[in-house]
């Protein structure tokens, strides 16, 4: 964990957490999908940097390679083949990987104090050493992107190389990407480089060429320039108008002050009426009553209690036949 | 000491072996579900051993739970069923919370509000396995897709609202009405006790004991 002076969001915190350096401008990574020609030394670097090491998987028939992200894969190309209306076939190819959102759903979701944080310049990172290995981040991800280690049940994803950032340097990605396709710097920066390339790509006859910063989770320091904006999902899957799942904002939202409120005030209401109310206290036996049941021909004064739980039958029918229950 | 006339027994050994495991045991979920429930909790989860012990135990003591539960409702589900002067009773519950008991009616081995608390536990405790399994990692969320897991997580932390507030007017029903603890530790009530807070229960167990003790 570095900048730790310098995180404006931690998980699982009520309290302000340290922001003295908050006014730090925020960073973006703009993946320019229209330029990426799949040969993931994206990938690669990632690995390099991060000192990962992903079993070596297996061809599955297409170029996706790992198929998936997984806890040692913090990033993995997205290839998928597209037939447009007019009978093209356009070969798309999206890298995947963490969005890092203004809004992120992993961090809401988390129930480990500071296993999740958002630093002032908007990377989302997990700090693995207080990660508990729920998953509940997974539940709270609007992009299926954290992979919990079989090795270590942690979770793991793309910290956009928070440590290289923090020294001032681009994330590995970027630095290797041989076309330029990943560019990196403040979001402000990145949005009007985004702006030029849509602007590129509509000359080019991309009507519906734009940029990919959903709204809906406050938008993202990754962002996509995207040939066909209108319809993100072509790119494998990638959400439409995503943002956190009602159910996340129902589970994790007033729902949980005011059910803990409930449960303390059950048990206060409980004080209270002993208070006022007091205990039933244990009835007395009364004699008459005593009498009219031995009268009753009913129970014989030495007899001992009855056993209720006993079902046997002719339980009961003599001294040495009965339950003992306890001596007192 | 023999056991005196005076009393019935109302739970035996193993009714009592089972309630009290269930009671240690639904604590120590509650403890460490909690810990993850709300922040303020997160405290509670080293009750054991730590939030990582905590996450990893929780699911497992889930499913000692719901066998030992099951295993107690299923043997009194009969008793648990809408009874004669239940209606009467509920509709007296002012009289109940004032501890007016003379006025009530005699009733069955127990009364609505314990067959309240009987069936809200019966139902979260089941909606607490199924939710439950399904956020499992790392055993068995992988299978199932994330809307669902997201589900399960919201239904999971309300049943286990429901089961825990439950449970705290359970505690302070046995605290409230003396003598009832005695029942669930050694055993027995006294007559007295089951006359005036079970009457019928009370009359059903002596007729039964006076057959029984016909020769
Ligand atoms: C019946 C079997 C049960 C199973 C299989 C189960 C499983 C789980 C799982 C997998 C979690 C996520 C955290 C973790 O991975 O440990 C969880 C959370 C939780 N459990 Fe259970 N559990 C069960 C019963 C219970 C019971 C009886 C209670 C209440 C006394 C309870 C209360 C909670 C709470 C409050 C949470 C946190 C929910 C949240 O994050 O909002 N659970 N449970
Ligand atoms: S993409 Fe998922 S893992 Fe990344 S910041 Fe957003 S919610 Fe968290």
């Amino acid at each position: 964990m570095i900048n730790s002076q310098n995180i404006i969001a931690r998980s699982a915190t009520t309290t302000e957490p340290p922001q003295v350096r908050s006014h730090v401008e925020e960073v973006a990574k703009l993946i320019d999908v229209s330029k990426c020609i799949g040969c993931k030394a994206c990938q690669v670097a990632c690995m390099e940097w991060n000192d990962l090491r992903d079993d070596v998987g297996e061809c599955h028939g297409t170029y996706d390679n790992p198929t998936d992200l997984t806890a040692e894969s913090w990033t993995v190309m997205r290839f998928s083949e597209h037939e447009s209306a007019d009978g093209n076939l356009e070969w798309l190819i999206r890298k995947d990987g963490c969005m890092h959102c203004a809004e992120p759903g992993c961090l809401k979701a988390c129930p480990a104090p500071g296993a999740i944080v958002q630093y002032a310049n908007g990377i989302v990172d997990f700090d693995s050493n207080h990660c508990i290995g729920c998953g509940y981040c997974i539940t709270g991800c609007p992009f299926d992107i954290p992979r919990i280690s079989p090795k270590d049940q942690k979770s793991y994803k793309c910290t956009l190389c928070s440590d290289r950032v923090n020294a001032g340097m681009e994330p590995a990605c970027v630095k290797t990407c041989p076309t330029n396709c990943i560019e990196f710097g403040t979001k402000t920066d990145m949005l009007a480089r985004a702006e030029k390339r849509v602007g590129d790509l509509k000359a080019l006859g991309f009507r519906d060429a734009g940029i990919y910063d959903p709204a809906g989770v406050g938008g993202t320091h990754v962002m996509y320039v995207l040939h066909h904006a209108d319809d993100p999902n072509r790119y494998s899957g990638l959400p439409k108008d995503p943002r956190i799942s009602p159910l996340v904002g129902a589970w994790k939202g007033v729902t949980k002050p005011i059910m803990s409120a409930i449960i303390g005030i059950t048990a206060f209401a409980g004080v209270i009426h002993y208070m006022t109310k007091g205990p039933k206290e244990e009835p007395e036996d009364s004699p008459e009553e005593e009498h009219r049941a031995t009268r009753d021909g009913g129970v014989p004064p030495a007899s001992l209690g009855y056993d209720a739980t006993r079902r046997r039958p002719g339980a009961g029918r003599n001294a040495d036949d009965r339950p003992q229950g306890e001596d007192r | 000491m023999k056991m005196p006339r005076d009393r019935l027994i109302r739970y035996s050994p193993l009714d009592r072996a089972n309630h009290w495991t269930m009671a240690m045991v639904f604590v120590l979920l509650a403890l460490s579900g909690l810990a993850f429930f709300h922040p303020a909790f997160f405290f509670l989860s080293h009750t054991l051993g730590g939030p990582v012990w905590a996450r990893i135990l929780h699911p497992f003591l889930g499913v000692v739970l719901v066998l030992l539960f099951y295993a107690m409702a299923a043997r009194h589900v009969r008793r648990n069923l809408l009874g004669e002067n239940d209606v009467q009773w509920m509709r007296q519950i002012g009289d109940v919370l004032d501890n007016r008991d003379e006025k009530l009616p005699p009733i069955g081995k127990y009364n609505p509000g314990q067959k309240l608390v009987y069936w809200s536990l019966v139902v979260s405790i089941a909606l607490l396995l199924i939710s439950g399994v399904i956020m499992w990692r790392p055993w068995f969320a992988g299978y199932f897709p994330i809307p669902l897991i997201r589900f399960a997580s919201l239904l999971h932390a309300v049943s286990a609202f429901v089961a825990i507030v439950t449970i705290v007017v359970h505690v302070y029903a046995a605290i409230w009405v003396k003598g009832s603890v005695r029942s669930m530790t050694r055993g027995w009530v006294t007559r007295a006790w089951a006359r005036h807070h079970h009457g019928l229960w009370a009359r059903e167990q002596e007729e039964a004991q006076r057959r029984e003790q016909q020769p």
